[in-house]
């Protein structure tokens, strides 16, 4: 453990002492596989990440692992164990990173991936897969960002490509088994890489064409496979779930009990990865639900209890089991947040019941400002429905509006841009045609939000091009100056992202492997927290892309062509290429597609012969 | 509704969870050892819960105190068991007391802390600890600078330390000092000033302090009764 002078100088001792309710101590002596467990960012956000809560609970459900947990010590740490020469720890042991058997770390977002540097650099493990000996930890990635891997492939010795509660047991089993019979590290790692969704990098040869894209990608050993197929739970009702998720002393992100009532998306909004990523759309049993929160409020002692999906409203049983909610959690005094509800009338209703009507605002992701563009990513929202709810909620007790928007999405012209303007406008004219004076509580509040797109991979934009930061901030100008010529300007206010961190993740969602150098480079120049602004450094990111050689525009703005072949073709997340690629030519069409319960669009994943792909289709209704 | 005082200790790492996260902590206790505890009324209830004296990060304990308010009970040894059942290593619930209808909450009645102080492996003092307690303690007055947040003042400690005692077999500082609302005395302050009139100067990471209980005075202003604060509650 730090020692007590460390810990009273650092600002947040209690982020590095471990020892939370429920966390999980076992005898080190009884266990045959050690596995740390990391989120690549700071405590307060990884430990509000459901996902790892899921996979230490599974692992430590295990009776021969013990699963810890680790988090990226903040710059103040940082600065003192390289200092005092104090290698990185496990919250659970405090015992170094650097003995145990895995070093799982989670990918949820692309501007970690410095950290990843730094979480490997403080706990003495080679950055390099190819320099790690049978000393080491075998370092996994997962999450959304492992299904494009290849801007990080050679930092990592293993990914697992899909949902994790799946394989773990297998490869935790190979893993005893050789080590046991004593296997080198290397020839575990090339058995690993047989075993479903696994996928081991250093197995695979990548050659590129003169213009720089990839010319072959190809397995080395005729025992590994080409494709690596994503893991995916068949049965969400039958897994493991944390019912007895550890509770941080601090204030953390999310300090709530989490109910994930579903996984993946009917509604294939073309912008959207994790829409494409987790089809199809799997439910979980209401009755499994509600035995679920009452355990998890029992163990936990939260004050708060949160709905987590894509899209709550598409939930079959949501009616059911937000009265169950509301009657358990009035009466123990406990709040009900719900997210990623589309406002109609019975959202309000519940709405109303379970917050502060006047404190609370409400939130629109029209994402596109008119409905042709609408229309191009499939965001199935008019400009109908978002004035008839807002009306609604005005007349509700509502004052305030969050509204969100996109810009720089593919075909996007000025009057798109403008119509974020004039949306923002007419939302707020409907509010004074609805509420009369007297009722008024002064001005409605819209805020008014854009953030920039950036094509992903598995998405019918994955062909897109992206917009470069001086467009992008232009964009943001036209929308700044359209509101202030709209006649409820003094309403709305107007926020828009960062365009630098934009670009920078634009580069690594599609990023092949020639972005690791960039990578390493940028951190041992100093780049660290990248997706905290206060951290950012852009002039060194481009000086490290520029001393690299890799053009940044290659992977943003550069036009793709249809037979390309991309980083992470070799993944297979059950959506067949054919099917991107016919959405990406609708897109352009601006036509949309119906959801997946109004009709099937023959994705592939029905292959899995589960979930929405079996439901009786609606049709679709015009 | 029932007032309850809770008498709670802390150790070890728990050091370093601070005032506020010690509230939380112990809201979501309660829930876990389903207590059922009183909710003020409005649209978001918050429990009947108060503590008695914040203890400063770094600092281990031996008695600290919060009141809560129960709509029902069982005994206060049930409450006691539910609770240490949901503790994490290094608090431990020591007591629980029903409090008298009209008894003063936990935070008013506190009067004085004592505390005893030890020194870090490499901080130990090089200088005769002991020797000059008493010209100390004997001074007309104990005149020194405090930071507020309006700027500096002068205060007179002398009648604020209560006791200030070393024990040269255990080598530990022992002091019983004010802990009142408005004349809270910090330890660590008593320490440094000390040193000062030894002529010595104390270093930040100099000492370990354990607060080894909190009082209230039942006796008058001039003739002070000091008693722990669970003193005033009784078993149910
Ligand atoms: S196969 Fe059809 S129903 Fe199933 S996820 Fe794909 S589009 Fe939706």
């Amino acid at each position: 453990m730090l020692n007590d002078e460390i810990l009273l100088k650092i600002e947040k001792p209690a982020c590095y002492i471990g020892g939370e309710v429920n966390s999980v101590m076992k005898d080190k002596d009884n266990v045959d596989i050690r596995f740390a467990m990391c989120f690549p960012d700071v405590y307060e956000i990884g430990m509000s990440h459901l996902g790892i809560q899921i996979i230490y609970d599974m692992l430590n459900r295990f009776e021969d692992t013990w699963c810890e947990r680790v988090y990226a010590p903040w710059t103040d740490l940082d600065a003192v164990m390289r200092e005092n020469e104090i290698p990185l720890f496990a919250l659970e042991s405090q015992e170094p990173i650097k003995d145990f058997d895995f070093l799982g770390i989670t990918l949820q977002y692309e501007m970690c991936y410095t950290n990843i540097l730094q979480i490997l650099e403080l706990s003495r493990i080679p950055v390099w897969s190819k320099d790690r000996t049978d000393a080491d930890p075998i370092v996994i990635g997962g999450g959304p960002c492992s299904y494009n891997p290849e801007p990080i492939a050679d930092f990592f010795d293993l990914f697992y490509i899909g949902e994790g509660e799946t394989m773990y047991r297998r490869l935790l089993d190979l893993y005893k088994e050789m080590k046991k019979s004593g296997h080198s590290r290397d020839e575990f790692l090339h058995e690993a890489g047989k075993l479903p969704g696994i996928y081991c990098p250093s197995l695979y040869e990548v050659t590129y064409k003169e213009d720089g894209t990839i010319a072959t990608f190809t397995p080395k050993f005729e025992d590994v496979p080409a494709t690596i197929d994503k893991e995916m739970v068949t049965e969400l009702s039958d897994t493991y779930y944390p019912l007895k998720p550890v509770v941080p002393f601090i204030k953390v992100t999310q300090d709530r009990v989490v109910l994930e009532i579903m996984r993946g998306c009917i509604r294939g909004c073309r912008f959207c990865q994790a829409g494409q990523l987790y089809r199809p759309l799997r439910e979980r049993d209401v009755n499994v639900l509600k035995n679920y929160a009452f355990e998890m409020l029992k163990n936990t002692g939260h004050e708060e209890i949160s709905l987590s999906s894509l899209s709550s409203s598409d939930y079959s049983q949501l009616p059911e089991l937000i009265d169950y909610l509301i009657e358990e959690c009035n009466r123990k005094k406990i709040n009900i947040s719900l997210p990623s509800l589309r406002i109609d009338a019975f959202s309000l209703d519940v709405m109303s019941k379970v917050q502060d009507v006047k404190k609370s605002s409400l939130t629109f992701a029209p994402e596109a400002g008119s409905q042709r563009l609408r229309d191009v990513i499939n965001k199935g929202l008019t400009e109908e429905v978002i004035l008839n709810g807002a009306r609604e909620a005005f007349e509700g007790g509502w004052n305030k509006v969050k509204l969100y928007f996109m810009l720089g999405l593919p075909t996007e012209t000025r009057d798109d841009m403008e119509g974020i303007a004039k949306l923002s406008n007419e939302i707020a004219k409907v509010y004074y045609e609805t509420v009369p004076k007297e009722k008024r509580q002064g001005r409605v509040q819209i805020v008014t939000s854009t953030s920039f797109f950036v094509p992903k991979p598995f998405t019918p934009f994955q062909w897109a091009q992206m917009s470069t930061k001086e467009e992008f901030l232009d964009k943001a100008y036209i929308v700044k100056e359209a509101i202030k010529s709209q006649l409820n300007q003094k309403s709305i206010k107007y926020n828009w992202h960062e365009a630098d961190v934009t670009v920078l993740e634009g580069v690594f969602a599609r990023g092949d492997r020639k972005i690791s150098e960039v990578i390493y480079h940028a951190y041992k120049k100093g780049c660290l927290f990248d997706s905290w602004s206060e951290y950012f450094n852009n002039e060194l990111w481009l000086q490290s892309f520029e001393e690299c050689g890799v053009s940044i525009d290659f992977y943003t703005t550069r036009k793709r062509s249809e037979d390309e072949i991309f980083p992470w073709d070799f993944i297979s997340c059950g959506v067949s290429k054919e099917f991107l690629l016919r959405e990406w030519k609708k897109a352009l069409d601006e036509t949309i597609s119906p959801n997946c319960r109004q009709a099937c669009q023959g994705c592939g994943a029905s292959g899995y012969g589960v979930g929405v792909c079996t439901e009786e289709k609606t049709g679709v209704s015009l | 509704m029932m007032k309850l005082r809770i008498k709670f200790s802390k150790h070890g790492p728990m050091v370093f969870i601070g005032h506020l996260d010690m509230m939380r902590y112990f809201q979501k206790a309660m829930r876990r050892a389903e207590v059922d505890i009183s909710y003020s009324s409005g649209f978001s209830p918050h429990q009947i819960m108060s503590f008695a004296a914040p203890l400063g990060v770094g600092i281990a304990s031996n008695g600290e105190y919060m009141d809560i308010g129960v709509d029902s009970l069982t005994s206060s040894d049930q409450i006691k068991d539910a609770l240490n059942r949901v503790m994490v290593e290094g608090v431990t619930i020591e007591s629980v007391k029903v409090l008298p209808e009209n008894a003063e909450n936990a935070m008013s009645s506190v009067a004085a802390a004592k505390y005893t102080i030890s020194f870090r492996e490499k901080y130990r003092p090089n200088f005769d600890l002991f020797g000059q307690i008493n010209d100390y303690l004997d001074q007309e007055c104990i005149l020194v600078t405090k930071e507020t947040k309006k700027g500096t003042k002068e205060i007179d400690l002398k009648p604020h330390i209560y006791s200030f005692t070393f024990d040269p077999d255990k080598k530990v500082v022992s002091m019983l000092v004010d802990a009142s609302s408005s004349g809270n005395i910090k330890p660590v302050f008593v320490m440094e000033d000390y040193y000062k009139y030894c002529g010595k100067s104390a270093g930040e990471f100099d000492f370990i302090v354990t607060r080894e209980d909190t009082y209230t005075n039942i006796g008058t202003d001039e003739m002070p009764n000091f008693v722990p604060l669970d003193y005033v509650g009784e078993d149910y």
